[in-house]
């Protein structure tokens, strides 16, 4: 297999639209990350991003480009950092554009404690959170939900949660959506969905997610940190995960549904994994209504798990939960119907984003009111041992990503490699020695997430802001790290 | 017979195979929850029935891996040992069979990472010199 990538500029790159693609692929990338493309493409593996980036390419109703961000790697039918808009028109929806955890994303809190002000209680800190954030395979959280309330959590979302005491109101202006998108049916999830979710409101799950506690090492943006309320040294909490096993269901109950979609109405499969129907058809419709339901439960989900951490914060500092105010909460596996310039004509799309956080500029009407001038915060998270950062969203990524940014640091090295290359146990001490507090329920599991197996943070925040995709506002050092 | 892990970036290929269909299903299986805990460490105590049905066997793995993820979490059960039956019906392929396990306990069964689904990514079923092979990707 020969796969043709042309350097267009210095951090931007193309797969000419060849054969049966709809669009050209674009990937932002800088020399290094370009080149591990093509080695895997060389090298036959069967899983390759490029090969993922054509296939989306070939999906009805793109537009412009099946992008990829400069986290790219393999997933399951679109790449992981993939992104692709599609008119609603003409388009399509797929389970793997948006992936089996919906709205799997970031919240960041901004305490106003400082590094100097939790380094002698980080131990004690770890430990409160560790016990408090239900975590890891098989956890259960503290809410128990009849299928009623469920119900109310799909069409709700965050708001549902804090009206029954999980948080504080003001939350919401600063969670995307305002914790509770639009065109949730219930209906549209399954009895089996529903009844995964009864226990699991208010956990992290495993993997890769994880809550951070971290502090600001540096700011590249003083302006836009002062918009954010960012300052040198401030402590922040990150919250990475998502709609837990309810959002799995949905991926699962609509792969079937979208594959006879597929079929009835025609459309080629590259790979069964991009099965898909028409957005305008029943399915479509169906589809994207238990997404929106997805959706909600991650906000809730996180909001809950904010609420935890706060907990810890408070029996630790004796801080009041009002003094931990959100940054923000930004999804990065969505579907979301968005207007976006094509051909210099505002257009209703419906951007997929697999592994990609919204990143929107200034003036967008979906951000909150004090981002209005700056754009909105971008949540990346880093590995447990690197870097983590806030950019902010500009005009350029609205014009040339739909407003998408990289969503992480991406893997390079499968958890098999990494877990024969490390030892949980090791790896927590040689962090610890590095002042970062890892608490772990598996330690096969840490040694999956080393922070080796992930490409290079700052080198891909770095393409992302020399391409003026998204700029860096701040760069956020871990202190503590909890795992499932 | 036998299963294996393939090597993928974020999430992981399982590759399972068997004498027979069936035995490659209970292999996928296997695979499958070994990754989530040690399987020789949960005793096949309680038994839950298991039924699922799809056009072709490809699809049918999945289903029967996403069911049994969905039985994981509304039991609170983890399981190790499985039998299945396939038949070929009228519009396609069905499975009747049982999961074994006990509830997941954490101190016992040394916990690993969640599987959030089985998808259709690299799914394939093919027979080579009398072994049936199943293939696919699971999303972690």
């Amino acid at each position: 297999m020969r796969i043709e990538l042309n350097k267009i500029s210095d951090y931007v790159w193309e797969i000419p639209k060849t054969g049966s693609m709809l669009v050209p692929g674009r990937i932002y990338a800088d020399e290094n990350i370009a080149n591990r493309l093509l080695a895997d493409v060389r090298a036959g593996k069967e899983w390759n991003a490029l090969k993922q980036i054509i296939n989306v390419a070939h999906l009805p109703g793109i537009q412009k480009a099946s992008l990829a961000m400069s986290d790219v790697h393999p997933g399951y039918g679109f790449p992981i950092g993939g992104v692709g808009a599609f008119d609603t028109e003409t388009g399509v929806i797929s389970v793997a554009g948006v992936g089996f955890d919906c709205n799997c994303g970031v919240r960041t809190l901004k305490t106003p404690l400082a590094l100097e002000d939790v380094e002698a209680k980080k131990t004690e800190l770890a430990d409160a959170l560790f016990e408090i954030v239900p975590a890891g395979l098989g956890s259960t959280g503290k809410i128990k939900l009849s299928v009623e309330e469920i119900n109310e959590v799909l069409v709700k979302g965050a708001e549902y949660v804090i009206e029954h005491g999980y948080g504080l109101r003001e939350d919401l202006e600063y969670t995307e959506e305002h914790g509770k998108i639009g065109g949730a049916d219930p209906q549209n999830v399954s009895m089996r969905a529903k009844q995964r979710q009864f226990k699991q409101i208010g956990t992290l799950g495993s993997g890769n997610h994880y809550l951070e506690v971290q502090y600001i090492e540096e700011i590249s943006n003083p302006k836009v940190a002062e918009a954010y309320g960012l300052s040198q040294n401030q402590v922040l909490i990150s919250i990475h995960c998502g709609s837990r096993a309810l959002g799995h269901q949905i991926g699962s109950d609509y792969l079937k549904i979208l594959e006879s979609a597929s079929k009835k109405y025609g459309i080629p499969i590259r790979e069964k994994e991009l099965v898909c129907a028409p957005f305008n058809s029943d399915e479509g419709q169906r589809y994207f209504s238990a997404v929106n339901c997805g959706i909600n439960t991650a906000f809730a989900n996180r909001q809950v798990i904010a609420h935890l951490a706060r907990e810890a914060f408070e029996r630790v500092f004796g801080l009041p939960p009002e003094e931990i105010q959100m940054l923000y909460d930004v999804g990065h596996n969505t579907a979301k119907l968005e207007k976006h310039r094509v051909d210099g004509e505002e257009k209703d799309l419906l951007v997929l984003r697999k592994g990609s956080t919204r990143a929107f500029g200034p003036g967008r009407k979906e951000i909150p009111k004090a981002y209005q001038k700056v754009g909105q915060p971008v949540l990346i998270g880093g590995t447990m041992g690197t870097h983590s950062y806030i950019l902010h969203g500009t005009e350029r990524g609205m014009e040339e990503t739909f407003g998408s940014s990289c969503h992480g640091a991406g893997r390079r090295m499968s958890r098999q490699q990494a877990k024969q290359r490390w030892r949980g146990e090791r790896l927590i001490n040689d962090l610890s020695t590095k002042g970062i507090i890892i608490r772990g329920h598996s330690l096969s599991g840490v040694a999956e997430e080393a922070p080796g197996a992930y490409k290079d943070v700052d080198e891909v925040v770095n393409v992302m802001h020399l391409s003026g995709i998204a700029k860096k506002v701040a760069r956020l050092k871990p202190l503590v790290c909890i795992k499932g | 017979m036998a299963f294996k892990y393939l090597d993928h970036e974020a999430d992981i290929g399982i590759w399972a195979s068997g004498r027979s269909l069936e035995e490659a299903f209970c292999e996928g299986a296997k695979a499958m929850f070994n990754l989530m805990v040690d399987i020789n460490t949960v005793e096949p105590i309680k038994s839950i029935s298991v039924e699922v049905s799809a056009p072709d066997i490809p699809s049918l793995f999945t289903e029967f891996l996403n069911e049994l993820l969905l039985l994981m979490d509304t039991t609170g059960n983890v399981f190790s040992n499985f039998g299945v039956r396939i038949a070929r019906g009228k519009e396609g392929y069905l499975l009747h069979g049982t999961a074994k396990g006990e509830p997941l306990r954490s101190e016992k069964h040394n916990i690993k990472t969640e599987v959030k689904a089985a998808t259709y990514s690299g799914l394939k079923y093919w027979k080579a010199g009398g072994t049936h092979n199943l293939r696919c990707v699971l999303d972690l």
